[in-house]
């Protein structure tokens, strides 16, 4: 988090002030279900462990850390570069490839996958083509493997970076890359050392979110037959029935988690990367004509077609297909009421805590601060299935301890209070998800100059007032990011939904997982279609509202 | 702040699922599933025809339906529990989550290695994991048992699920039970010697035995039940493992009655039918499996496959050994 990057800790009285306490406060409660999930370390460790050193531990550590590293060095690459083209440069379909490189982000991870192996497999239909054109022999590398998965998941995990970078390379102003250009730097040098650097709270953590998706993923590292630290967790809990060795891992993963952040932290070091005016002149883009034209219109198309046309072209064959045999759900609204209220309650919740919190870091950057945002943003390195155990054992624990002696009270049966509702599912998405929210809020926040709380004290608004009628107007983009990420993972979210819904409440991420997970793809075409379908809105809507400047 | 506005938010949440989870009415039987994919099971609907009973479901994966059961304890809603594979039933049965029932009817509509010895849950269908074959490439005299595709002549044209899916575990725990756990061990290095190609999905297994990239394999039948259901001529067969010797390994997809059940003569009642005759025959006919009871038929479209010999030791195995069977592929360097 950038937290510690605060413009300055103004004077207070002695004793915690009501800021700290507040992120404290939230922080405390997202962190039930980690804790929940870290105390299984007190159970001594078991044989499964002693059998996981002795085949495997290591090659899953080294393995899950090849992965983060390929695909942090694939989401920057493709992520920044492709930001990079469309802000300082005009080139045929610019307009319209700006805003499309989005929406590879309303496809859920497994299914693009999915997709990818099926076409790109020995048995799919490009190797097949590929030997019935140019003879037996002839063939594709290995989709299952580490350059796979890599490719797949920048695919994927890309648009973090995108998005992040995007925003942050059209909000600088062109002073300092004319100084850069005055002084004698050519327009890569002026970019490399310039406008990088300045962009780089966004660059990195856009990767940071790349990183801990790859980190909790386990759709698509199986599909892959890669084996991670996640994949190792489902292992041991379903293949071994040792939920508290799984746990246990878990928390090795919480482990990475952590050094993720850090090592966020670390390399934005103390710079502060306020602007000093919101506004200057806009950097003139560069006309890019013949070959380069036709490179950056390439370029984009390639990657869009790879993450999102492929994958949305594939599941509209099965789609038709499946309508046409008559294979739809009846109740196609209540899923899509479900999975809107779901998400929208989620990506509201999550956002207001993230502005607490980021906030609260800008007024006090102690370390207590520092930490709680930490700890909040722990749980997007979690596999939701572990976030969902650590949520529902808790409530649990609460519904038979604390019901019983309020139906006394009332009279009736209340049945199971918590576990039975939304709020504990709510409660697991935010814990998984409030780092995009706060990442995104963060980086927005941090781009305000602190002289402007300076003017605003000084005309005697207190923080809060402050934060209403200054930051927040502000940071309308970041804050729109911040719902729209959040809404879009919610409603992706597969593992802790099928755990922690209540009983009724089914949404498009269910239906899909009642179909895909017995390999039936082309029934699940519809629902995943239509997850599409409602991710691109606010997706659509995103892009048009930070496309105002 | 507006703390308080998220407190009254998540508070309103949960009196809302509080009135979603009220009590149900007595003649309602609510059941955990893990068979939820195979969409709105037909004999369910045949049982409330049949009864007046309503079945109202909730569908999960077998690991969050076993974590919420027992999160649930004894406040849970669920009368009946069905899940996919004997070793979630046998952990389930473990943990206390399910309750003997003793019910002559079950026990006469289900062969004894199907059901648990002590009467907590019951095979509802049944599921062969057998050798496939590409037809134009294999004879089946080339074939036997599990054990020989250890046999050098398969070497690189063996294609196999990873170790991690549960139906492969089942399979070792199975082997485990028959043949102690250092000829399994043999057993499973003999495969793994063959450079097995690893592909995650029975249907994509058996979709690159028919590419030719593997000439065998190993998948349950029902996979390919449904696609030969769409195309006749897709050249790939089963092959009956063990015949001569130990039977082809089997598995099940099976309930049982909650410990906490509140409906517990309704999901008796239920279970009873779903094991009878004219349910099984719909199971069976929804996804190609084969009836746990075996005065029902199977499918016309997997009947020319023939009868076959299931192994005929307890499916209880699948969960007494499973732990030792993932220890025992991750040793072997079944991936």
């Amino acid at each position: 988090m950038a937290i510690g990057s605060a413009p300055r800790a103004p004077a207070r009285r002695p004793g915690p002030s009501p800021w700290t306490c507040l992120a404290v406060g939230i922080a405390a409660l997202l962190a039930i279900p980690i804790a929940s999930v870290v105390s299984s370390l007190a159970v001594p460790a078991g044989e499964v462990w002693f059998h996981l050193w002795r085949t495997q531990l290591l090659g899953l550590v080294g393995r899950t850390l090849a992965l983060l590293l390929g695909v942090g060095a694939g989401a920057l690459i493709v992520g920044g570069g492709l930001a990079w083209l469309v802000v300082h440069h005009r080139f045929p379909g610019r307009a319209v490839l700006e805003w499309a490189l989005i929406l590879p982000l309303a496809v859920p991870a497994y299914v693009i996958g999915f997709a990818f192996v099926g076409l790109f497999e020995y048995s799919g239909p490009v190797q097949s083509a590929l030997r019935r054109g140019l003879g037996a022999g002839v063939g594709l590398p290995e989709i299952r493997s580490y350059p796979g998965v890599v490719v797949m998941m920048t695919l994927v995990f890309y648009p973090y970076v995108y998005l992040l970078a995007r925003v942050a390379f059209r909000e600088q102003g062109a002073a300092e890359v004319e100084t850069a250009r005055t002084l004698g730097r050519s327009r890569t040098a002026a970019f490399l050392q310039v406008t990088v650097p300045m962009a780089r709270p966004a660059l990195v953590a856009g990767v940071a979110l790349a990183m801990m998706e790859a980190l909790a993923d386990f759709g698509t590292v199986a599909t892959f037959g890669y084996r991670t630290l996640t994949e190792a967790i489902y292992r041991v809990w379903y293949g071994m029935f040792d939920r508290i060795a799984a746990a246990q891992l878990a928390s090795v993963l919480l482990l990475f988690a952590a050094g993720l952040l850090l090592l966020e932290r670390r390399s934005r070091g103390r710079a502060r990367f306020a602007q000093s005016s919101r506004r200057g002149p806009v950097i003139e883009a560069v006309r890019l004509s013949g070959w380069r034209a036709a490179g950056a219109t390439a370029a984009c198309l390639t990657v869009l077609g790879l993450a999102f046309l492929l994958p949305v072209g594939q599941l509209a064959w099965w789609a038709i297909a499946a309508i046409r045999a008559g294979q739809v759900a009846p109740d196609f609204a209540a899923l899509l009421w479900h999975t809107g209220a779901l998400a929208g309650t989620t990506a509201g919740v999550a956002s207001l805590l993230a502005v607490l919190l980021a906030y609260a870091g800008r007024l006090h950057g102690t370390a207590v601060v520092r930490m709680a945002a930490q700890l909040a943003s722990m749980g997007y390195a979690l596999p939701g299935a572990v976030i969902a155990v650590g949520v529902l054992l808790p409530l649990a624990w609460a519904d038979h301890a604390l019901v019983p002696s309020l139906e006394r009270a009332l009279g009736r049966p209340l049945g199971l209070l918590l576990t039975g509702s939304a709020a504990g599912l709510v409660l697991a998405y935010v814990v998984r998800f409030l780092a995009v929210g706060l990442q995104t809020v963060d980086a927005s926040l941090g781009k305000i100059p602190p002289s402007l709380d300076d003017a605003a004290r000084v005309l005697g608004a207190r923080a809060g007032s402050a934060l209403r009628r200054v930051h927040l107007p502000l940071m309308r983009g970041g804050l729109l990011t911040a719902l729209v990420l959040v809404f879009v993972e919610t409603m992706k979210e597969m593992p802790a939904t099928l755990l922690l819904r209540p009983v009724g409440v089914n949404t498009l991420a269910v239906e899909i997982w009642e179909r895909t997970s017995e390999a039936m793809w082309p029934e699940a075409a519809v629902p995943a279609l239509t997850l599409v379908g409602v991710g691109l809105l606010p997706v659509v809507l995103l892009i048009r509202l930070t496309s105002r400047r | 702040m507006a703390t308080p506005r998220a407190g009254i938010l998540v508070l309103a949440l949960g009196l809302t699922g509080s009135v979603l989870t009220a009590p149900g009415e007595p003649a309602e039987v609510m059941v955990y599933t893990a068979r939820a994919h195979y969409g709105q099971e037909p004999a369910m609907e045949a049982f409330t025809r049949k009864t007046g009973i309503q079945v109202k479901s909730f569908g999960g994966d077998s690991g969050a339906l076993f974590e919420r059961l027992r999160a649930e304890g004894d406040r849970t809603p669920a009368d009946v529990l069905i899940t996919v594979d004997a070793g979630n039933l046998w952990n389930a049965a473990r943990a206390g989550l399910l309750a003997a029932v003793d019910s002559p009817e079950i026990q006469a509509n289900v062969p004894a290695h199907l059901r648990d010895p002590e009467n907590r849950w019951v095979g509802l269908t049944v599921r062969a994991r057998t050798i496939m074959y590409n037809t134009r490439k294999v004879k089946p005299e080339e074939l036997s048992t599990y054990e020989a595709l250890g046999d050098p002549k398969w070497k690189g044209r063996l294609c196999l699920r990873p170790s991690t899916h549960i139906y492969n575990q089942s399979l070792i725990a199975t082997m485990i039970k028959r043949h102690g756990e250092a000829r399994a061990e043999s057993i499973v290095r003999g495969w793994v010697a063959n450079g097995p190609i690893l592909i995650n999905g029975d249907t994509k297994v058996l979709e690159a035995v028919a590419a030719g990239q593997c000439d065998v394999a190993l998948a349950n039948t029902y996979y390919l039940g449904r696609i030969v259901a769409k195309d006749a001529t897709f050249p790939v067969a089963p092959f009956w493992a063990n015949q001569a010797t130990t039977g082809t390994h089997v598995n099940i997809s099976g309930a049982g009655v909650t410990a906490h059940a509140k409906n517990r003569a309704g999901a008796v009642k239920l279970i009873e039918f779903l094991t009878s005759p004219e349910a099984q025959q719909m199971f069976a006919d929804a996804n190609f499996e084969y009836p746990a009871n075996p005065q029902a038929g199977v499918n016309p479209v997997i009947a020319r496959w023939g009868k076959f010999k299931q192994d005929d030791t307890n499916v209880a195995a699948a969960g007494e050994h499973q732990a030792a069977a993932t220890r025992l592929a991750d040793r072997a360097g079944y991936k």
